[in-house]
């Protein structure tokens, strides 16, 4: 049966990764053709480190890319007190399979396809 | 971004504020195609009677970071001098075959796809390394896009001055109210860095908020 798999990533599994090993999945996942969820997010100095090491392993034949889509992060009273700024929901897929169709505020619409696109 | 790296930051902009830098180092970014070329050479044939580098319509034509050091700009009797980067164009994904449709050989796109990704990874090198940023949208796209995302919430991380300017308004289509509304915490300038339109109120907001 021709599907994609998808890798949905609990918060509690995400909190107890560090920045790296987080990311090293992340793309190792995506690398296979699987489709990444991740309930909670990266900060945005990590989703710059994904988008450089995503161009690092570029090979033009095989892996062309990412497509990522994340809602902005919402500040509450005890993140600005903290100083903390969660990720939220992010979804990340290979380029050649995922294509956003739209993204709001709290909204992200994605096609996926099945073969190469 | 924990309470003792909160308190770090507060502290640094405090430290930035007493002992302000006679020269501010201030990045260009934003998605391909956006204008970044066009808006440093704009700020640079003002400023200096020079240009920074060559503009295009093919994605990645800037894949080198270009610096311009020590350019002076004079708003309302207030002097700011400022190290300009032209950084290019950070992106998600880079595939030869969209060069392709350019008119280049195979060699060049592919040579062309291998600059652009070292190109994307110098840019965000660039992000530790600046006191401010004018990050440029089209004026005429989706201004939610992950990039633009990204780069407002690093810079904001880094509590570094962010100016966004909303390019290209005189396209007909062109919506700075789209941009605005999306990044609501930000200043946002609506300019078309190639026809000149409202420049001289981007450097006003430039010299108040680099300044």
């Amino acid at each position: 049966m021709e599907g994609i798999q998808l890798s949905l990533i609990s918060r509690e599994k995400l909190e107890k990764m560090a920045s790296m090993e987080k990311l090293r999945m992340i793309l190792d996942n995506v690398k296979e053709g699987k489709i990444v969820v991740l309930e909670s997010g990266l900060t945005p100095e990590e989703e710059a480190k994904l988008i450089e090491m995503t161009m690092l392993e570029i090979d033009h034949e095989n892996f062309v890319g990412i497509e990522v889509e994340s809602y902005p992060p919402k500040e509450s009273f005890f993140s600005k007190l903290l100083g903390r700024k969660p990720g939220r929901l992010t979804l990340i897929g290979p380029a050649n399979r995922v294509k956003t169709l739209s993204k709001q505020e709290d909204l992200i619409t994605a096609l996926v396809q099945l073969g190469d696109g | 971004m924990g309470l003792m790296a909160s308190l770090r930051l507060k502290f640094k902009s405090m430290f930035k504020w007493f002992f302000k830098k006679d020269k501010m180092r201030i990045g260009i970014y934003g998605p391909p195609n956006a204008g970044k070329t066009t808006l440093a050479n704009r700020i640079l044939r003002d400023w200096t009677g020079d240009v920074m580098g060559s503009e295009s319509n093919v994605p990645h034509e800037t894949r080198r970071a270009k610096l311009r050091e020590g350019v002076k700009i004079e708003v309302d009797g207030k002097s700011l001098t400022l190290d300009i980067i032209d950084t290019p164009g950070i992106a998600t994904k880079i595939d030869f075959h969209e060069f392709l449709k350019y008119g280049m050989s195979e060699e060049e796109a592919r040579r062309r796809a291998k600059e652009a990704t070292e190109g994307v990874i110098e840019a965000i090198k660039w992000l530790d390394d600046l006191d401010g940023v004018l990050l440029v949208m089209d004026s005429a796209e989706d201004p939610y896009t992950q990039v633009n995302v990204t780069i407002v919430g690093n810079i904001e991380a880094r509590g570094l001055p962010l100016l966004i300017v909303a390019n290209k308004i005189d396209l007909p289509n062109a919506s700075p109210a789209r941009i605005k509304a999306a990044f609501p915490q930000h200043t946002v300038v609506p300019i078309s860095a190639l026809k000149g339109l409202n420049i001289d109120t981007l450097y006003r907001v430039m010299a108040e908020k680099f300044g």
